[in-house]
């Protein structure tokens, strides 16, 4: 069993739809939706879920009214600005306890805090492992590892080829989380110098990270000298540019439609994605 | 007046609105809070004139004068020291700074050191002043960083920040704060999704929002019939212009490519006012 991510750095790059293209594509896997803060593939894939289970994060402190002296220690202890007039901030509360010890009358304790769900699916394109953060929670690289350890569990248990990740933007604790020990990694970038500057970021941590990473280019044609440049960057840092994808409005259509690239045709594009699916492939399964 | 920006979904448009609205009011500071993929800097071109390394308090064992009692281990809610018979063992990835261990060793065996997590940079950008946090490779926690980008926030001027994508810990700690957030969206059911999680985290922060529909031509109608049910007014409108999305390419504020935006930002600001009071 393999296991591929989808990452970009740079957000908006089309992770979600070419995760959704390549889950039309696959014939054996499991889907694994890791943005688990802004969540979109079950926009396409519809799951029906057949399992959904809390998900504690981490432990918040909670003062007894009662108990409390107001003798001012916890505010002082606490290097995250929590506690004001006595009562902790769940939002601001980094779960730390420190409060907890510094109390001297004992009135301060910890309690457990739901911060999510997490879903076993089914969806017209195999299983699928996805999850919900609570609003204005923490923890997402926490809840990342477990919709991947869910997604390995059904994966080795049917015997599935592949795990097929969509990973989260950006460069920090929920990205680390869905791209350590995976056997691929896809770099979905645009033709823009955020996309390439976000890039360079990324393929940073993945190296930092002893992760192989391939790239593929989306919008190409907004700015062809962009793509030139990245692809000689791509040339000058030995990954393998795998696809190159045209601008179409009608990605944006199949969106509309609750379909992916493959099931609602884009011409170009689709035909692109189908060839960067079977070049991730033969990476995966190290040909 | 302090003005996030913010978005949910990646890629909608967040930096171009931001950096747009900073250049059109001028005199401004803007604050780059996406400290994992910092972009602001591309469109605005700041000249830099301070670096200023920003770590986080880590503990540093003296273990001469440690008894391995294990108390460090046992108050760390991240498991991030550990005591195995005659040696501490300390993760300083997993390490929150919260200070608990040296706090709680009776010993007085361990002292607190500052471990680099990322940089703050500073300079202008014309009349901006321009500040962004770069979160060092490899290192997973970001608020901290943006936490030290804020406190270089003065009352005396308007503040516009650029927040990541998401809802969760990094955007929450960027926009904290705020007396309003400009959320920007486009018209397609990954932006509606992504868009009602931003509204419902501000709800909880009690910022007051409003919002920009980029591309405003692309999807379908729903973003629009959302934002009139839940009463969030709609302050502009920009429609998916190849002109605009070659400039972003390039790296040129929507501003300055298409000088005719200067009066929709202007009145941007004039409709957050209003919005505010």
């Amino acid at each position: 069993m393999k296991q591929l991510t989808i990452i970009s750095g740079k957000g908006g790059t089309g992770k979600t739809t070419i995760t959704a293209a390549f889950a039309t594509l696959s014939d054996s896997h499991v889907i694994a939706d890791c943005d688990v803060d802004a969540a979109d593939l079950h926009l396409i894939l519809e799951p029906s879920i057949e399992r959904s289970e809390e998900f504690y994060g981490g432990r918040t402190a909670v003062i007894d009214s009662d108990k409390c002296q107001q003798c001012d220690e916890c505010i002082r202890v606490c290097r995250f600005d929590a506690i004001e007039d006595y009562t902790v901030d769940p939002i601001s509360c980094e779960g730390c306890g420190i409060c907890v010890h510094a109390c001297p009358e004992g009135a301060v304790t910890m309690e457990m805090h739901m911060s999510g769900h997490w879903f076993i699916s089914h969806t017209r394109c195999g299983p699928m492992t996805h999850a919900k953060l609570g609003i204005a929670e923490e923890n997402s690289g926490k809840l990342v590892t477990l919709v991947r350890q869910q997604a390995k569990l059904i994966a080795e248990k049917e015997s599935k080829k592949y795990i097929i990740i969509d990973g989260p933007p950006g460069i920090g604790c929920p990205v680390i989380a869905a791209i350590t020990g995976v056997d691929l990694l896809l770099a979905v970038t645009e033709p823009t110098l955020s996309g390439i500057h976000d890039l360079e970021r990324v393929v940073g941590v993945a190296r930092h990270f002893n992760t192989s990473v391939v790239v593929c280019i989306n919008k190409c044609d907004i700015n062809p000298d962009n793509s030139f440049a990245i692809e000689e960057y791509c040339k000058k840092n030995e990954l393998e540019v795998v696809g190159k994808i045209l601008y179409d409005p009608n990605v944006t259509k199949a969106m509309v439609n609750k379909k992916s690239v493959i099931e609602y045709p884009c011409g170009e594009v689709t035909k692109e994605i189908k060839s960067v699916w079977e070049k991730v492939e033969r990476r995966l399964n190290g040909i | 007046m302090i003005i996030s920006v913010a978005s949910g979904k990646g890629g909608t448009g967040k930096t171009t609105i931001a950096t747009s609205l900073a250049l059109s009011l001028g005199n401004v500071q803007f604050l780059d809070c996406d400290v994992e993929e910092p972009n602001a800097h591309i469109f605005l071109k700041p000249h830099i004139n301070e670096k200023i390394s920003v770590g986080i308090p880590v503990p540093e064992v003296d273990e001469s004068q440690c008894n391995f009692c294990g108390k460090c281990a046992e108050v760390c809610e991240f498991n991030a020291i550990v005591v195995i018979k005659k040696k501490v063992l300390f993760f300083p990835k997993l390490c929150h700074g919260c200070g608990g261990c040296a706090y709680i060793c009776p010993e007085k065996a361990i002292k607190e050191v500052e471990r680099e997590i990322g940089v703050i940079e500073k300079g202008n950008s014309g009349t901006i002043d321009f500040i962004h946090g770069i979160l060092n490779v490899g290192e997973p926690m970001a608020p901290p960083l943006i936490r030290r980008v804020k406190k270089y926030i003065l009352n005396s001027k308007h503040a516009v920040i650029d927040a990541s994508p998401g809802t969760s810990c990094p955007v929450v700690e960027a926009v904290k704060g705020s007396d309003f957030c400009l959320l920007v969206t486009e018209p397609t059911p990954f932006g509606l999704n992504d868009l009602k999680l931003a509204v419902g985290m501000l709800r909880k922060l009690a910022i007051p929002c409003g919002v920009v529909i980029n591309c405003a031509d692309i999807g379908n109608e729903e973003v629009k019939r959302y934002c009139e049910s839940e009463n969030i007014p709609i302050l502009m409108t920009i429609p998916w212009d190849r002109r605009i999305a070659e400039a972003y390419s390039r790296g040129i504020p929507l501003i300055e490519a298409l000088p005719e935006y200067q009066h929709s930002f202007s009145q941007l600001y004039e409709k957050i006012r209003g919005e505010f009071r």
